[in-house]
């Protein structure tokens, strides 16, 4: 049937190729090695051609640009999508496991009656897919097995590394047609959110506070710690959705990232979407009663312990 | 209108927990209504209580244990529950595409204007089900809607989907639609005692496979976990020890030694 062709579609928001567009290519490179095939590359509406021309990097054989709309809308690149792997017949059809992803990869894999594994954290193939992705909440990994082609796979962002400059990449426009009778969805505007007093991403030092807290009453031993220290409070995102603490102090995928000199978090566990916003931290200390939480794989000093121990005794230290 | 939200009974692992096979040890795990389900939940009984004539029906693939899951949601307020489960599917290592068809089917009969799912289900977190759910019906959908601006009968619903870096993008999409409610959208209620006492006297309908009119072979999937383990750590943490005082002396220490904190 098809000949080990991977068909890799790029992510851009705003006018910018998201990161990961760019580690998609690494690891769109890596399965066609193990497939024997070429990669092929989609860019779907905005300024495609000059998202072309930065896609072009090594390793990548064929980009298509589909040039139609400017933002992403779920139901141009479903049909864009199912367009190019009707014509390029691919055996993997890979993509970013960004919020735009969640939005279109799984109507493309069920239209294409395609098998879908999301979130992988690793790839490779030898006679079957063998796909690695995590399982409650990080704390265990898994691997699975895809004995099908074609099959769809969307991977996590941060795992593969940046495909470097370079290349021959051919650039080719695909013809498209959208289809505007399927468009059911528009995107009238976007808001950027989350403003407010402070400005977490300055701070040099944040005392971050997760679910562990239990109780809002209990924040209070949180503030005495940061009065203090003279730190800066932020939180994972249950705090915040709990309306305990304003948007603004949110570190993660969909709140702030940060870099202080140090990150001390407290009773938050390390999910894929708290860590990378504060993955970039200079030291990063953790505080929580789980030995196994996967937040303690990127400490670089860790506190295996209780917060309602360890906190009051830290604040004595620093005479609070 | 009527309104059906899928839930999810999801395992959580106990702190320290043994793998046993291809998964943790069933008495290391414990099971709750998955977090995003009981903010999709609360979504539906909010339009149901600011509109008149709307329904609100639960679906869920899960065994029966999971029952005490689904009355939590009728506790909540929603009107009755659909449970599909037979021996088949207890067999079957169910896809993301084997889901929405099971789904679909319970769809199909019911007939919705709208669809909540969760963005993720906490345990496997493969945050597809909800728009494969869409696509399998011809539905419209979003994901990771964390607002959501409508009243029983509009023909479209006014939400936010939640992007990376505190972007928000407005979208407006056609009923009848699939969304995939996110964390946050709203404050999820619990559920009183007369609502606990109502849900006792509320419907779960079981549906097997042969209900739905569903044949065996959409359970077959070419997906299978085959191993499940503790990731190598990469951790290089240099951990303090002792009682609570000599780790927090220690932790003082450094956050001096940084200069953070005098
Ligand atoms: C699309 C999407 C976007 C997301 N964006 C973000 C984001 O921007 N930011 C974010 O943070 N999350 C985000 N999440 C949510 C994320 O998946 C997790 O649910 C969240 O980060 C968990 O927060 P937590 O670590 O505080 O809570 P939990 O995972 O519940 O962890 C609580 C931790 O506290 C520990 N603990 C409990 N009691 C104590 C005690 N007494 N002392 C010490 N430790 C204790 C526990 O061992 C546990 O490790 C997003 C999810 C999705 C799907
Ligand atoms: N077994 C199930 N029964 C009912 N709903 C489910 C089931 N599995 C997933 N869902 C729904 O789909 C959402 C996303 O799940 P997933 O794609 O598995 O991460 C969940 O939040 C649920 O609302």
């Amino acid at each position: 049937m098809s000949d080990g062709d991977v068909l890799a579609v790029a992510d851009h928001r705003r006018g910018d190729l998201r990161d990961v567009s760019f580690q998609l290519l690494t690891a769109g490179r890596e399965l066609a090695d193990d497939l024997g095939g070429d990669l092929h590359v989609a860019v779907i509406s905005g300024d495609v051609d000059s998202f072309a021309d930065q896609l072009a990097r090594e390793g990548v054989d064929t980009i298509h640009t589909v040039s139609e709309g400017e933002e992403f809308n779920h139901d141009v690149y479903v049909q864009a999508v199912e367009a190019l792997f009707d014509e390029l017949a691919p055996t993997a059809l890979l993509a970013p496991n960004s919020v735009n992803g969640l939005d279109y990869v799984p109507a493309v894999a069920t239209r294409l009656d395609v098998p879908l594994t999301t979130d992988a954290v690793d790839l490779t193939y030898d006679e079957s897919l063998e796909v690695t992705r995590e399982m409650y909440g990080s704390k265990v990994e898994t691997t699975v097995e895809v004995t099908a082609t074609p099959f769809a796979v969307s991977i996590r962002g941060g795992e593969w590394p940046a495909a470097e400059p370079g290349g021959d990449a051919e650039i080719e426009s695909f013809p498209f047609d959208v289809d505007e009778s399927e468009i059911g969805s528009r995107v009238t505007g976007f808001e950027e959110v989350g403003g407010g007093d402070v400005d977490i991403g300055d701070a040099e030092f944040l005392v971050s506070i997760g679910r562990g807290i239990e109780e809002e009453e209990n924040l209070d031993l949180i503030r005495d710690l940061v009065d203090a220290t003279d730190a800066t409070l932020s939180s994972s995102r249950p705090i915040v959705d709990n309306g305990w603490l304003p948007k603004n102090r949110q570190v993660g995928q969909s709140g702030k990232q940060v870099t202080p000199d140090v990150y001390l978090a407290i009773g938050i566990s390390g999910a894929v979407q708290h860590v990378a916003g504060m993955k970039g931290s200079d030291t990063i200390v953790a505080i929580n009663t789980d030995p196994n939480a996967p937040i303690f794989d990127i400490a670089d000093y860790g506190v295996v312990g209780d917060l309602f121990d360890v906190v009051p005794a830290l604040i004595d230290e620093f005479g609070g | 209108m009527k309104i059906l939200v899928t839930v999810k009974e999801v395992a959580e692992a106990a702190d320290d927990f043994e793998i046993e096979g291809d998964d943790i040890a069933e008495r290391y795990l414990e099971y709750d209504l998955n977090e995003w389900d009981d903010y999709a939940v609360e979504a539906a009984v909010q339009l149901q209580e600011a509109g008149e004539d709307v329904e609100t029906v639960s679906v869920t693939i899960g065994p029966e244990r999971s029952e005490e899951t689904i009355r939590m949601a009728l506790a909540k307020g929603i009107d009755r529950a659909v449970r599909v489960w037979d021996d088949d599917i207890a067999g079957a290592d169910l896809d993301v595409a084997a889901r929405a068809r099971l789904l679909a089917a319970v769809a199909e009969e019911e007939e919705p204007d709208l669809i909540l799912t969760g963005v993720q289900a906490n345990d496997t977190g493969f945050g597809a089900t909800g728009v494969a759910l869409a696509e399998e019906l011809g539905y419209e959908w979003a994901a990771v809607v964390n607002h959501l601006d409508m009243e029983a009968g509009d023909p479209a619903a006014a939400v936010r989907r939640e992007l990376e870096g505190g972007v928000e993008e407005l979208t407006e999409v056609d009923l009848p639609a699939v969304l995939t409610i996110q964390t946050g959208i709203n404050e999820p209620r619990y559920a009183s005692l007369r609502g606990i006492r109502r849900a006792q006297s509320k419907e779960i309908a079981p549906k097997a496979l042969s209900d739905l009119g569903v044949d065996e072979s959409v359970i077959d999937s070419p997906i299978r976990r085959t191993a499940m383990y503790e990731p190598e750590t990469e951790s290089d943490a240099t951990y303090f020890e002792g009682d609570p005082e000599d780790q927090a002396s220690e932790l003082a220490d450094l956050l001096r030694e940084k200069g953070v904190a005098q």
